[in-house]
């Protein structure tokens, strides 16, 4: 075999072997989507009740919170960023990271001071590389997040709030995050979680325009929100890491779906080029044979005169 | 036909229990509560403990609930607790294992959590 074949052989081995893992990759992601589809789909209940819930206590109360109330001159916001903990999945983490600049660079423009909060290993890495703060940062669960994952990152989350904006606290809680919004499109958000807008609450219960009951509050309005917002706020944060999740796979699957498709167009040309110099190879050694038969039959002929 | 309310116990990861019932009994953190139909809006803080379920037809649902919510209203009532098990899931030996776990490393929380699992188990 020629040396030219032996190189195409090699190189088609090895990109088949390349595609097999890409193949396996996506197929893996793509059961996981459903998975996490599911998760979310469960985990909708939950959320819808509790909203409603805390729309009903903010509207039928005067109660004053302080995760409600707005502050009159915000200096300090903490930005919770939600990334992936591992690569291969195109520009999912690359998004959010931007979408989490953009948010940054506004809440500068309008004079706050910015806290990190870090959700995966590729937002901590890309901090880190920039040597910028991070306030906290949680890496190991962004594959498959439980409840109690999301009750853990909200919790720092909802002291800091509570903290008086002088002695370190912050005033306004964003999250940003990839949704979730068909197999196809994801794209990066950017969300204002506290204080906490009702008509934005009412929104995503799509509860508008329902009347809600006057409610008797058991033992009363304060310890009933008390209670209530922090939940709130954790449930949102799972919703959150649940979301980026699913995206998270459907971007891997697409990712890798395209690394497939790739090798496979690799393989048929290098498949192409393998045969040509195959092809070539045979034509040289028959025109070898030829010249050297047709040179040998000129040499006896010239003898025999 | 006697009045029903309808039921959901809500976990945060997963839908426990929905239903149809006559009267549900809670304990809010200002005492037991009972909820039957046609009760007044209510909206109130769970202790962690059992809470009993009376379905419609006849039977008794115990579920054990670690913290949460109870609210009512237009005769829907629905429990919300981050953890929330029926009695019939709960594992009686893994939970009193637990409870001899957690007392002897003094871990309050987690035997607070094994305490209500056996009470709920109890009151089946």
């Amino acid at each position: 075999m020629g040396a030219q074949l032996r190189v195409y052989k090699r190189r088609i081995k090895s990109v088949t072997a390349t595609k097999k893992i890409t193949k396996a990759m996506e197929m893996i992601a793509a059961s996981r989507i459903v998975k996490a589809q599911r998760q979310v789909a469960a985990s909708t209940p939950y959320a819808t009740e509790l909203t409603r819930a805390v729309t009903a206590v903010a509207t039928g109360s005067t109660t004053n919170h302080a995760l409600t109330t707005e502050v009159d001159n915000p200096t300090r916001a903490a930005i919770l960023l939600i990334t992936s903990d591992r690569g291969l999945a195109g520009g999912y983490s690359a998004n959010a990271l931007k979408a989490a600049e953009q948010l940054t660079e506004r809440l500068h423009a309008e004079g706050k001071e910015v806290d990190a909060y870090i959700v995966g290993r590729k937002g901590v890495a890309y901090y880190g590389f920039r040597e910028r703060k991070v306030t906290e940062s949680w890496t190991g669960f962004t594959d498959n997040p439980t409840y109690a994952d999301a009750k853990m990152v909200a919790a720092p989350l909802i002291a800091a709030i509570e903290k008086d904006t002088a002695e370190g606290g912050v005033d306004e809680l964003h999250i940003v995050f990839t949704e979730f919004i068909s197999m196809l499109t994801q794209t990066p958000v950017q969300k204002r979680l506290l204080p906490l807008s009702l008509d934005k609450a009412q929104e995503e219960t799509a509860t508008k325009g329902e009347i809600l009951p006057l409610f008797d509050f058991e033992p009363s309005a304060e310890d009933v929100l008390d209670a209530l917002l922090p939940r709130y706020v954790e449930s949102r944060i799972y919703n959150a890491l649940l979301q980026a999740a699913a995206s998270k796979h459907a971007a891997t699957r697409r990712a890798m779906k395209s690394a497939t498709d790739n090798a496979g167009e690799l393989i048929k040309s290098l498949g192409r080029l393998a045969n040509a110099a195959r092809q070539a190879e045979i034509t040289q050694e028959i025109s070898e044979i030829v010249g050297g038969a047709s040179a040998l039959a000129d040499a006896t002929a010239g003898s025999d005169k | 036909m006697a009045a029903e309310l309808h039921v959901e116990l809500v976990a945060a990861d997963r839908s426990v229990w929905s239903g149809e019932a006559t009267l549900v009994v809670a304990r809010t953190t200002s005492g037991d509560i009972g909820v039957m139909p046609g009760h007044q809006p209510l909206l109130g803080v769970l202790e962690s403990g059992p809470v009993t379920i009376r379905t419609s037809e006849g039977g008794t649902v115990v579920a054990a609930v670690h913290g949460g919510f109870i609210s009512f209203a237009d005769n829907k009532l629905s429990l919300l607790a981050e953890i929330a098990e029926l009695a019939d899931e709960i594992d009686v030996q893994r939970a009193e294992r637990a409870l001899e776990r957690a007392k002897s490393d003094t871990d309050a929380a987690a035997e607070r959590r094994a305490d209500v699992r056996l009470r709920a188990v109890a009151v089946r």
